[in-house]
């Protein structure tokens, strides 16, 4: 495709550019903003680890389909497009399912079927039927990139309240000091069940709309 | 006969979707805003588990897994496709939710007019490819255990679904805090619903 030469107008990181990357980061965030792809936030983050790899395996799986279905779009017939792109998603799900069996095994049994699930993550439909489909090649691997890190930041921040409380450690050193056990601190075990997941999630989206009144929902 | 009741009755309550595994959340929050809508989502996903589960089922026990090549001959015994399993499932519920869809327009325009625009929302409903992940990994001995996890799967997230959406309604009439309204309040029932289903845990069947 020859629209990537176009970019020669535009600097590469652009005012625009920028912004595609920073908005899914905050005010447009996928998981409190637009709620997307939330399964997956719940059941993997009791510890920072799983988040960490998840969010990675995100970012990857989000810029590459973008980018593919970016430089296929004038070829994808509409009917057909969902099976397309479901297509392209899969096989990458599965790229990242081997590379993770391979190199990370614990992580890949701890991340189970979510692993698989990332395929009907709504954010990566989002983003190619709504973005990736009218843009070309480099503003959606931005934008891809972007609305990743967003989903990616939710989901550290989750795992990263959740392991604190839960079990006193982060990416399984402990951080929480002996002493402050010998003086009667105890875990919180709640916080390893998977509803207090579903509470930090709504309690951030609490502090980021106080913040940011704009944001608030009327209805 | 026993073991399929068992087997309902625990993905119903004890392995509940939405409130054990969090799946299927994205369609749970948009749609939940009227319990008249989360009904006919609800229906509209234990028909299509219904379906898919069992389907899956058979292409995984006589196509991808590890030996179930058998029945070609003793020179396909070892092969071991499951490494497809994605694509193969997702390929599966896309097309069978538009044959359904199909399907249902032609017996009962009706019903295709109450489940409407939630049928093709639900190819990508993360519960549907959940629950035929979970078949996969936890083995059910027959077609009919695996029918049975599929129907029971739907009826949790079916009862999920309506009892949020009825106290979203509820909720409407009180004074939450102004940041917290719509999203961030149903979060926290939500967990708060996971909390109370959890009571269901450790019940052996």
């Amino acid at each position: 495709m020859s629209e990537n030469t176009s970019n020669q107008k535009e600097p590469l990181f652009s005012y625009r550019n920028k912004k595609l990357i920073s908005n899914p980061i905050g005010k447009e965030n996928p998981i409190t903003i637009q709620v997307l792809g939330i399964c997956s936030v719940l059941a993997i983050t009791v510890q920072l680890r799983p988040s960490l790899v998840m969010a990675i395996s995100v970012v990857a799986v989000m810029g590459i389909s973008n980018v593919v279905i970016s430089l296929l779009r004038n070829t994808i017939p509409p009917r057909i497009r969902i099976i397309v792109q479901l297509t392209v998603i899969a096989s990458l799900v599965i790229i990242v399912d081997q590379v993770l069996k391979a190199a990370l095994y614990d992580v890949s049994r701890q991340l189970s079927i979510f692993v698989g699930l990332i395929i009907t993550n709504c954010i990566i439909m989002g983003r190619l039927e709504g973005f990736a489909l009218y843009n070309k090649p480099w503003p959606s691997f931005l934008d891809g990139i972007g609305n990743a890190s967003g989903y990616g930041a939710i989901l550290l921040a989750v795992g990263f309240i959740r392991e604190l409380f839960g079990s006193g450690t982060l990416m399984n050193q402990q951080v929480i000091p002996g002493f402050l056990y010998d003086i009667g601190y105890v875990n919180n075990g709640l916080f390893i069940l998977p509803p207090m997941a579903m509470i930090a999630v709504g309690v951030i989206i609490w502090v980021q709309r106080t913040r940011d009144p704009e944001l608030v929902d009327a209805s | 006969m026993e073991e399929l009741v068992n087997i309902f009755v625990k993905s119903v309550f004890i392995d509940n979707l939405v409130l054990a595994y969090y799946l299927g959340m994205c369609s749970y929050l948009a749609v939940s805003r009227t319990v008249q809508t989360s009904v006919g989502l609800g229906f509209a996903v234990i028909f299509v588990l219904g379906i898919t589960v069992p389907i899956n089922y058979l292409i995984d026990n006589y196509l991808l897994s590890r030996g179930a090549l058998a029945w070609l001959g003793p020179r396909f015994a070892e092969v071991d496709l499951s490494f497809l399993t994605f694509i193969v499932f997702i390929a599966i519920i896309a097309s069978m939710v538009q044959l359904v869809e199909m399907i249902i327009e032609k017996i009962s325009p009706t019903l295709y007019n109450s489940l409407g625009i939630f049928l093709p929302l639900i190819a990508v409903n993360c519960a549907i490819l959940g629950a035929s992940l979970f078949m996969q990994e936890r083995n059910y001995a027959n077609i009919a255990e695996a029918t049975s996890f599929g129907l029971g799967s739907g009826v949790g997230w079916f009862l999920a679904i309506v009892g949020i959406a009825a106290i979203r309604e509820k909720i409407r009439y009180s004074n939450v805090p102004a940041p917290l309204r719509g999203l961030g309040i149903t979060f926290i029932i939500t967990g708060l619903m996971g909390i109370a289903f959890m009571s269901f845990m450790g019940i052996e069947l």
